[in-house]
């Protein structure tokens, strides 16, 4: 019994020294999908985050900062306990956080039970998250879907002269808030959208989902990710599909258009829009490239950042940025440093970023077209730029928030 | 797991109500009343992390893993949808309670939105027995693990009830008396309370009549048929009891998290119970909470001690699959069997009597 006891009282000392801590360090905690179907976007967010530092440094004022990575799955709850891991067991002050549409979600009413805390968004993109009921402390620095995929319906209608279209994504918010803004601009200029089909995140057999495809349609969007849009890709290929494609915003991108085998190819030629694009001639963007291939070797890295790296770049650029405006100061709940993020005017990557009053970013889109580079690597090429990209998409917000919020029926295809 | 349990059948027969009272193992054991205290005075000890993270989270996944100890231990069936029980009845409480999520929350007071998805849960749970007590050993594993893929699917395409994949965020939690009972301190000892009722509850069970019976049925349905038990009613019965368990269970783990969604309920999530049931040994009530102790262990430091010794974090999963491959190899029935056989080790060169199975 003697020995239990002593064990017993062994173990809560060793609990004890756990709670001691150090200061003068800043510390943040940042999230990442590094398990489960977007892990390779989760990866490439962490390349871009690290880049930022490397050319940022990690100096505020007279303090360092330090980071703590805590892993996710793209589900909400695997979000609130990373998030809850790093405030309760490493105690930091700030959150980088998360990658994923439901995460966002989560997370941003997460943050409201924590408002001394600071809350920069990752790279997550559902609308939700900063236009309905806004948490005060979440800052989010890249787009959401819907402004992702600004300028890719009057594209494909006016000049690939697509007339009807199907769509095929992930059953959730993200993806639904892309589906939201291709459809309405797609619709408002008089294309139809025929059938809009949902699977769940993780799909790995999506054979009824290929034999379902309509054939009397002139393309079918993909809004699909990581491990589900190369298992679609392998198993429509094998099918024999030969329609014209357009994508999603992580549908076209480096985490795809780099994946290993023939798949791929079957994006050749597909239209898409996106926060991004990779051969855009912008000084600032191809510095940021460059920054990005020089940070780690080739075979651990995509050729080129993806839309993950450039999101985790920009809202670690925003947060060291406004750290050093106010020199470091967290006093008063992180008053000042939230000010600072609010009003901060971010030259990102990927265009001029900055923030209205829900806290949500105001940028840069791109529509791009998938080109081989000649030695087999995919890049999307630019297209057309649009600036000043907003949250309402352009629109009135009183006839915005008539259209309800993303879901699998919403919007309605007609003119709003 | 039928040998130790022979010890549990002699105890009861002992009459008077000293005897009933020595019956309890619990109470005549130094170690056991120095576990109860630390358990009382913890918030005294460790941390707001530790505290919520650690130790409410193990007597948490430990309540819906005794509820799998109580199956598969006293009524021979394994059970994989008891987290499915848990998660069922964290929806309901999101559904009929209040939360962010206006067009599916009906707004009840808590008060009433939690017995309300206690009692759904439970029917919920009964439902499952009913069918799974039709087929055994494998089948019903098979069977109670469809019901878990089901709900776990269902849950992640379904939009008007269950949220979809984002699920339900923000839900109301009980304050009451000028408590926020979901500060932490106070929410600790509710689940240490709950943790504790549903303990003893499943100790009591299994020495009642019912309990008895239970373990007949578990040895040999069919002379318990032949003595005039109604073999699938008692299976039936058993599982109702487990549900409200799980169900207990779920309803404070979303108190814990103030937000559900399908990943809770995932076939991941259901295995893991049955990991932690195993792990801790399904022989004994106290097991499901050691296993769940050393599961949160585990899962929560696994990753910060690779990176410790330079290795790549990533990797944490496999560290977490040895340690229980590990215990498994070793022992067959868990932490507990484990623990058994050390006592009997060094019992016998001491000639220390109250050896053997350790305890009556």
């Amino acid at each position: 019994m003697l020995r239990s006891c002593a064990v017993l009282v062994a173990l809560s000392s060793l609990l004890l020294s756990g709670a001691a801590m150090a200061q003068e360090k800043i510390k943040v905690g940042v999230t990442a999908t590094l398990e489960g179907t977007y892990t390779v976007l989760g990866e490439d967010g962490i390349r871009g985050h690290q880049t930022a530092i490397n050319t940022l440094g990690k100096k505020v004022g007279d303090k360092e900062l330090e980071f703590i990575i805590a892993s996710t799955d793209a589900t909400p709850d695997s979000a609130i306990r990373a998030v809850r891991k790093l405030i309760e067991q490493d105690k930091v002050q700030i959150l980088l956080s998360p990658l994923s549409g439901d995460e966002g979600i989560a997370v941003k009413n997460f943050a409201k039970t924590r408002p001394e805390l600071t809350f920069v968004n990752a790279a997550s993109g559902a609308q939700e998250t900063t236009y309905v009921d806004p948490a005060p402390n979440f800052f989010r620095f890249n787009m959401d879907g819907a402004q992702w995929q600004v300028g890719l319906g009057k594209y494909a209608y006016e000049t690939k002269g697509y007339r009807k279209i199907a769509t095929v994504g992930e059953d959730y918010s993200f993806i639904y808030t892309q589906v939201f803004g291709l459809v309405l601009e797609f619709c408002g200029a008089g294309g139809q959208v025929t059938n809009r089909q949902w699977v769940p995140l993780g799909t790995k057999d999506f054979a009824s989902v290929i034999a379902a495809l309509p054939d009397d349609v002139d393309a079918i969007y993909l809004g699909l990710g990581g491990a589900d849009a190369v298992n679609f890709l392998n198993q429509y290929q094998q099918a024999g599909g030969k329609a014209h494609l357009m994508g999603g915003s992580i549908m076209v991108d480096q985490t795809i258009l780099s994946a290993k085998g023939n798949a791929k190819n079957a994006l050749l030629g597909t239209i898409a829009a996106s926060g991004q694009a990779d051969t855009w001639e912008d000084p600032g963007w191809q510095k940021f490239v460059k920054a990005y291939q020089d940070a780690f070797p080739p075979n651990k890295r995509f050729p080129s950042p993806s839309l993950l790296a450039t999101n985790y770049y920009g809202s670690t650029m925003a947060l060291i940025l406004a750290l050093r405006q106010v020199n470091g100061d967290l006093s008063n709940n992180q008053a000042k440093l939230k000010e600072a993020l609010a009003k901060i005017e971010l030259d990102a990557p990927n265009g001029k970023i900055k923030l209205d009053s829900n806290r949500q970013a105001i940028g840069t889109n791109f529509v791009t077209e998938v080109v081989d580079d000649g030695k087999g690597a995919l890049f999307s090429k630019v297209v057309k730029v649009i600036p000043n990209v907003n949250q309402t998409l352009g629109y009135d917000p009183a006839v915005f928030s008539k259209i309800g919020l993303p879901s699998r029926t919403v919007p309605e295809c007609k003119k709003y | 797991m039928s040998l130790v349990q022979g010890a549990h059948q002699e105890t009861s027969q002992a009459a008077g109500a000293r005897a009933v009272l020595l019956s309890w193992p619990e109470f005549n054991k130094p170690a056991v009343w120095l576990v109860a205290v630390i358990l009382l005075i913890m918030p005294f000890i460790a941390s707001g992390f530790f505290l919520i993270e650690i130790f409410a989270t193990t007597l948490i996944l430990g309540t819906i893993a005794l509820s799998l100890m109580f199956l598969a231990g006293y009524g021979g069936m394994v059970s994989l949808m008891q987290l499915t029980i848990a998660g069922f009845a964290a929806y309901m409480v999101a559904v009929f309670g209040m939360s962010a999520n206006t067009n599916i929350s009906l707004g009840w007071p808590w008060w009433l939105a939690t017995p309300m998805a206690l009692v759904l849960a439970t029917i919920f749970g009964t439902l499952g027995g009913t069918l799974a007590v039709r087929t055994e050993g494998i089948y019903t594993i098979m069977i109670t693990l469809a019901i878990g893929a089901a709900f776990y699917y269902f849950t992640n395409q379904n939009w008007p009830i269950f949220g979809g994949h984002t699920g339900i965020n923000t839900i109301a939690t009980p304050k009451f008396w000028g408590v926020d009972w979901r500060s932490d301190i106070p929410y600790y000892y509710v689940t240490l309370g709950v943790a504790a009722f549903c303990y003893f509850a499943v100790q009591y069970v299994s020495r009642a009549p019912f309990g008895l019976a239970l373990q007949g049925v578990r040895d040999n349905p069919r002379r318990m048929a032949a003595l005039g038990f109604n073999v699938n009613a008692h299976r039936v019965a058993a599982y109702a009891f487990a549900s409200f368990i799980a169900a207990l269970g779920g309803v404070l783990q979303v108190w814990n998290y103030r937000q559900i969604s399908p990943g809770s309920v995932s076939v991941g999530a259901c295995i893991d119970i049955l990991i932690i049931a195993v792990v801790g040994g399904i022989t004994r009530p106290i097991g499901p909470f050691i296993g769940a102790f050393i599961f949160v262990i585990l899962r929560t430091f696994a990753l910060d001690l690779l990176v410790k010794f330079g290795l790549d974090g990533n990797r944490f999963r496999l560290l977490i699959g040895l340690g229980f491959l590990a215990i498994v190899f070793w022992s067959s029935d868990g932490v507990i069997g484990l623990w058994e056989r050390w006592r009997r080790r060094t019992a016998t060169p001491d000639k220390r009597p109250g050896g053997g199975h350790g305890h009556g």
